[in-house]
This record gives structure tokens, C-alpha cells and sequence, in this order.
């Protein structure tokens, strides 16, 4: 009976990285366009609830928001790949 | 019998364990995306169904074995398939009747395992390979998928906290269609190619193809179908249960969970890991639903989760072995085992007619009730 334990190792450590990574870059994408929306919406302050600011000027979340989607989208990508390969 | 009409027997029993197979896990990939309302029922089981049929062709890699190893193939006959898969589709049929999401696969290598060993004997079934492909998998996979996915669902609530409640909810909804299908695809690739397996090498052992054939074009496409109309009609009992009974899933906790499971069900085939989409899906949705709120999972709907998967090996393996044992007296006893199947599987479905579940009631449940607990988020 022989288990490849390291292999085993490196499947769990690239299912969190690409998990948590694009779970993460989904959410910092929908933080920038947060700041956008700020902009658009009448009475959005881009104050949260806590007090605190978004800290992002329109143009520089949807830019954030494009990258972020962008590296979310090669990651996928990439899942895709695996599979039809 | 005729060798030809047993061959046919199994073929048409491989399709319909294909069938349920495909309702049966409609709800790894689409169960939460129905629950938060990203998706309404009917267009996610439309969307699961194609990209199973889609995911069905994406890979020629079919037929190695139909057990991965886990018996010995040199004994495996006809009737020892047809015992094994009708073992795996009266379990699955039992399971949907309680709404429990146990594992497909698992289902069908006990009755492949059961079968075999009354066929062939204790030896010709391969202990070690159970142990490091079935049961090593069964509990590493769901703890490690639900780990991900509780720290991806800390991480979403965590990152959004400051942002437009409006905009993150809409677009983890968007995110959960992509991710949702992901699930689908990958399923359709993985759960559809066990079906070619089968029925491919059925028609090896019954010289209808030569050694080391791949699958016909035929067989591509009616198990393909045949996941795929399963996939359609929507497993509502079990779509049900990790929707909506598991936890008030939100549209962070399923995007975080689908992304999980997908991320885990592809490194693993990537890998050489046989898993369970089934034990990935439920292991994801448990752990987003702890990742907002701990106390809002619903644990003994897990220990019921537990049970079913703990029974499903030996269970499909009991019913398998004596399906396997009644079938090998011959034409008779095929028939008898064809027929009690039948009865007992339109006995589960009257069952389930007594409290149905649809795609216009899966969503009407009344919310679990959360002990107020410090969020994670």
C-alpha cells in the first residue's frame, strides 16, 4: 500500500492557493468597482458602515477591478485548460 | 442467456446508474447558485445538463479500468458489472429519497467491490487500493475542500466589508454562474467518463471490441446524454438539502464554495487523485457556511451526511454482491434481480412522491436559525 503523500501535499497546497487567490482577487475587483458605483449612486459616500473610506478614486478601482478580474480570468483559465487537456 | 442480451442488459444498466448519477449530483455544482438566487432552478439544471454533455467529450482518457484498480479485472464478467451497478443504483436511488448527497463513485465501486468478491472471492478485490483510493480520499477531500472554502468565504466577507453592498452582492453572483459551471463541466468530464469505462470495457469482455479499445463514438454520446438528462431533471431532494438545510448560504459563501470545490476537483484529477465531487461539493459548503458565521451550519445535517457516506461502500457492496450472485444462475436470475430492482426503485420513487420536492418548492425552507455568535467577518 503506498501513498504519495507529497503529491497529495502539493494538490492541497495548489487547490488552496488557486481557490482562496481567486476568491480573493474576485473580491478586491468588487471592492474597486465598490468605489465606482460610489461615484454614480446618489447618496454614496464611499463611507462603510464602520466609518471608514474605501480609499479608491473611481478610475483607480475600475482599474484595480480590471486586474483583479483579469488574473481571476487566467487562473480559471488555466482550470479550463487542464481540463479539456 | 445470450451473451449479447446480457451485454445489452448492462449497457442499458450502466446508462440508467449514468442517469442518476447525473440527478443525483446536480447539486455539487448548482445547489448553492439556486439557494442565493444566482441562478433560478430550471435555467441551473439547464446549464449543469449541457455542460455535463459538454464535459462528457472533453476527454478521450476513458475505459482504463472500470474499477481504477480496485478489483481484479481479469475477473470481472458481465454480470458482475450488472451486479455492481445495480447496487450503486439502488443506493443512489435510497440516498436522493432522504436527500442525502453520498458519492456516486463510491456507490459504484462497492458494488463493483461487492460483486466481485462473490464472483472471484475475498482475493480478487483489492484492500490496499480501497484504503488509498477510496477511503484515504473520502476523508482528506471534504475536510480539505471545506478548510478552503472557509478560509475563501473569511477572505470575501473580510476584502468586501468596506465596500457597496449592492455591487459585491451582484457580483458574486455573476462569479457563481462562472464557478457554478466550472463544477458542471468538471463533473460531466470526470462522472460521465465512468460510464464509458464501464460500457467499454463490457463490450471488451464480450469481444465486441478489441483489447485496449477506446470508447465508440455511441458511447461518448449516449453516456453523455444520459448524465446529462439526469443533470436536466435535477436531483430537488439533494439540491435541497446543501442549499438550503445546510446553512443561510449568501452569494460570497457560494462563490467561495463552488470556487473551492472546483479548484479541488481539478488539481486533484490534475493530480491522480480519484475523489468524490460529491464529498468536495458538501465539504465546501459546510466549510462557507462556517467561514461567515459558525454557528449557522447545521452539524447534525452533517453527521446524517456522514453516516450516509460511511454506509455507502459496504451498502452498494451487499446489494451488489447478491445481485451478483443471483445473476451468475443465469437468464433467470438476471431477470429476477432486473425485476426486483425495478419494483424496489419504483417503490423509492412513489416515496418520494409523498412530500415532492420541485424546482418551484426547493428554495421554501425555513431559514436555520443561527446562535448569535461572533462573525468571522
Amino acid at each position: 500500500m503506498h501513498i504519495n503523500w507529497g503529491a497529495l501535499l502539493i494538490v492541497a497546497f495548489v487547490s488552496f492557493g488557486s481557490a482562496v487567490g481567486v476568491v480573493a482577487l474576485i473580491a478586491f475587483a468588487l471592492l474597486g468597482l465598490s468605489a465606482r458605483a460610489g461615484s454614480t449612486t446618489a447618496g454614496h459616500t464611499g463611507i462603510a458602515e464602520d466609518g471608514s473610506r474605501i480609499g479608491l478614486s473611481p478610475t483607480a478601482g475600475t482599474l484595480v477591478a480590471a486586474l483583479c478580474l483579469l488574473a481571476a480570468a487566467v487562473i480559471v483559465g488555466y482550470g479550463l485548460w487542464i481540463i479539456i487537456g | 442467456m445470450d451473451l449479447s442480451l446480457l451485454v445489452i442488459v448492462v449497457i442499458v444498466t450502466a446508462l440508467a446508474f449514468d442517469f442518476t448519477n447525473g440527478f443525483h449530483d446536480t447539486a455539487n455544482a448548482m445547489a448553492t447558485s439556486i439557494a442565493t438566487g444566482a441562478l433560478r432552478p430550471k435555467v441551473a439544471v439547464t446549464i449543469a445538463g449541457v455542460l455535463n454533455l459538454v464535459g462528457a467529450f472533453l476527454s478521450v482518457e476513458v475505459a482504463k479500468t472500470i474499477s481504477s484498480g480496485l478489483v481484479d479485472d481479469t475477473q470481472v464478467t458481465p454480470a458482475v458489472i450488472f451486479g455492481g451497478l445495480v447496487g450503486a443504483i439502488l443506493w443512489n436511488m435510497l440516498t436522493w429519497l432522504f436527500g442525502l448527497p453520498s458519492s456516486s463513485s463510491h456507490a459504484l465501486f462497492g458494488g463493483l467491490i461487492g460483486a466481485t468478491w462473490v464472483a472471484a472471492g475475498a482475493d480478487a478485490v483489492k484492500f490496499g487500493a480501497v484504503v488509498t483510493k477510496i477511503l484515504l480520499p473520502a476523508v482528506i477531500s471534504p475536510i480539505l475542500a471545506g478548510l478552503i472554502a472557509l478560509a475563501a468565504t473569511y477572505l470575501a466577507y473580510r476584502i468586501t466589508a468596506r465596500g457597496d453592498q449592492a455591487t459585491v452582492s451582484q457580483g458574486f453572483k455573476y462569479g457563481q454562474i462562472v464557478s457554478a459551471s466550472m463544477v458542471a463541466l468538471a463533473h460531466g468530464t470526470n462522472d460521465a467518463q465512468k460510464t464509458m469505462g464501464i460500457i467499454t470495457l463490457t463490450l471488451i469482455t464480450a469481444g465486441a471490441l478489441p483489447s485496449g479499445s477506446g470508447p465508440p463514438f455511441w458511447v461518448i454520446m449516449s453516456a453523455g446524454l444520459a448524465i446529462a438528462l439526469g443533470t436536466y431533471l435535477g436531483g430537488w431532494r439533494i439540491i435541497q438539502t446543501l442549499g438550503k438545510r445546510v446553512s443561510e448560504i449568501q452569494t460570497p459563501q457560494g462563490f467561495a464554495a463552488e470556487a473551492s470545490s472546483a479548484a479541488v476537483i481539478l488539481a486533484s484529477s490534475h493530480g491522480g487523485f480519484a475523489l468524490s465531487t460529491t464529498q468536495v461539493a458538501t465539504g465546501s459548503i459546510f466549510g462557507a457556511g462556517a467561514g461567515r458565521r459558525l454557528a449557522s451550519v447545521q452539524w447534525g445535517v452533517a453527521g446524517q451526511m456522514a453516516l450516509a457516506w460511511l454506509l455507502t461502500l459496504p451498502a452498494a457492496a451487499i446489494v451488489g454482491a447478491l445481485a451478483a450472485w443471483a445473476s451468475s444462475s443465469g437468464t433467470f436470475g438476471t431477470v429476477v434481480v432486473a425485476i426486483v430492482a425495478i419494483a424496489l426503485i419504483a417503490g423509492i420513487y412513489a416515496a418520494s412522491r409523498r412530500q415532492p420536492v420541485t424546482a418551484d418548492n426547493v428554495n421554501d425552507v425555513p431559514a436555520p436559525t443561527p446562535t448569535p455568535q461572533p462573525a468571522a467577518a
